[in-house]
């Protein structure tokens, strides 16, 4: 009897305080939040893009390739469905990812063009535009870092025991976050070549 | 023999992992000072008359709108970019009433010569980006120029109160930060309460009803309340199985019993520390929430 008595209060501290069934709950919800915020500020700077595009091409028309790059890409990232289940697969992830990147690359090349352009550079509307790109980079980095963090906790109550178990038999897996080298891809310097028409986009 | 190496090496990796400390910390970022006012000058670039003049300003709209704006100025924001301290700085004081999310930060970095207007999310709509920029860009920027660092500040802040000014957000409570908890926060705060209640409770009904129906209407009543709070079913499961078994067994198997309580009673429900009470009753952050919104400039 005594016997039993403990092997039953050992079960219900484990399966209670222990399995962290609770912490894998309100982690998974926490990246579900932090993802949903990044999609929706990914989505503020896709949604800028045309009106970017537009005001540019008023003051810098012969700039097609650099304007041609930005649409192609946005039309790109406009085409992946980016829902919330895009976290559980890591193959759509990194897709939209480099979709993503892609813009991101494309978008700062336009910024470099435009710095020929003074009527534009002064323009007010060009300005605001600017200055709301700007601000949506400075927000993507932020929920970036956000989700980040989240999946971080997320993966840490995944792997260390005893939770572990509990991930295991409720089937709870890691989750991919945004990765080292798909950050230096995004974050490398737009290259400005002087001396041929070579493809700009891609 | 090999124990002496071991010493040894064992203080190898200790003097490494001090070193390495050390180097992380003459790296560091820096330091979010405490929020002890609204205006806040590490390089004592405003006399103290500046300061008080721009503090009641800042505390006479904070009572008349609700809306919490505060100025920082340090002398550098490196190796850190000024965004990246400026979300620190924010996040750490909690500007703005919990829920409304209206704290407006602007944060001036002196010797990199850089200026930000970090916004929260609730005033995002009433300054949004390009309004941020065109107050640091025309407003502040041509009086800095000019090393006028009181009328950039001062002409900066109205900028901003004129357009807080325009949107309708709550009426600013006497008692700020205190309040807005919900239904659900109440609960989860007197979650422990509730819990030992329950315990007693199903002491009461196995003295009435005969141990095994108590244990099982307790278990129930139990694990109901833990599917409110998780929204999970199978949480609830094991927590009406283990109420189940602890109130079967308490009256028995006393050592063990309390054994069990403890434990799930520590760690199965958090009550979670909602609102980050202001400090001393002097003034404080909120409980505001940014996300990286607003604008940035040079000068």
């Amino acid at each position: 009897m005594r016997n039993l008595l403990l092997i039953v209060a050992i079960l219900c501290t484990f399966s209670l305080s222990g399995c962290g069934y609770n912490t894998l709950q309100s982690t998974d919800e926490q990246i579900k939040a932090s993802w949903a915020e990044v999609l929706n500020q990914y989505k503020r700077r896709a949604d800028l893009v045309p009106n970017l595009v537009n005001t540019v091409k008023g003051f810098a028309s012969q700039e097609k390739d650099v304007l041609l790059g930005v649409t192609t890409a946005r039309s790109r990232v406009g085409g992946i469905q980016a829902t919330p289940e895009l976290i559980n697969d890591a193959e759509a992830f990194s897709k939209f990812q480099n979709a993503q990147g892609e813009l991101s690359s494309a978008l700062s090349r336009l910024l470099v063009v435009v710095e020929n352009y003074p009527e534009l550079k002064s323009d007010a509307n060009f300005r605001d535009l600017q200055a709301q790109l700007e601000g949506t980079e400075n927000r993507i980095t932020v929920a970036r870092n956000r989700y980040i963090k989240a999946v971080q906790e997320y993966n840490i109550v995944v792997r260390s025991f005893p939770s572990n178990l509990t991930a295991m038999l409720f089937g709870f897996q890691t989750k991919p976050s945004f990765t080292v080298e798909n950050e230096q891809e995004i974050s490398t310097a737009p290259k400005v070549d002087f001396n041929a028409s070579n493809p700009t986009a891609k | 023999m090999i124990s002496v190496r071991m010493i040894h090496i064992w203080v190898k990796i200790l003097a490494l992992a001090f070193l390495l400390f050390a180097t992380a910390l003459s790296k560091a970022e820096v330091a979010v000072p405490l929020l002890k006012s609204h205006v806040t000058d590490l390089t004592a670039t405003l006399s103290v008359s500046e300061v008080t003049q721009l503090e009641q300003k800042l505390t006479a709209f904070e009572k008349a709108k609700g809306s919490q704006v505060a100025v920082l100025i340090v002398p550098t924001t490196q190796p850190e970019t000024i965004e990246q301290y400026s979300l620190r700085v924010a996040e750490t004081w909690k500007l703005g009433r919990q829920g409304i999310d209206d704290g407006i930060l602007l944060l001036i970095a002196k010797n990199d010569r850089t200026l930000r207007i970090e916004v929260g999310y609730g005033v995002e709509g009433a300054l949004p980006d390009a309004m941020a920029k065109r107050i640091i860009a025309e407003i502040i920027v041509p009086r800095f120029k000019a090393g006028n660092f009181v009328a950039g500040i001062d002409a900066g802040i109205e900028a901003i109160f004129g357009l807080i000014k325009g949107e309708s957000l709550p009426p600013p409570s006497t008692q700020h930060s205190a309040g807005n908890s919900t239904g659900t926060h109440i609960l989860l705060d007197n979650s422990i309460p509730i819990l030992i209640g329950l315990i007693v409770l199903g002491r009461m009904l196995q003295a009435l009803l005969g141990r095994l129906v108590g244990a099982a209407v307790t278990s129930i009543g139990v694990g109901f309340i833990g599917w409110l709070f998780s929204s999970s079913i199978v949480a609830a499961i094991l927590i009406s199985v283990a109420v189940f078994f602890i109130s079967l067994f308490q009256s028995t198997g006393s050592g063990i019993y309390r054994n069990g309580r403890g434990s799930w009673s520590d760690n199965g429900f958090r009550s979670g520390g909602f609102g980050s009470g202001s400090s001393g009753g002097g003034f404080g952050g909120g409980g505001g929430g940014f996300g990286g919104g607003g604008a940035s400039g040079r000068w």
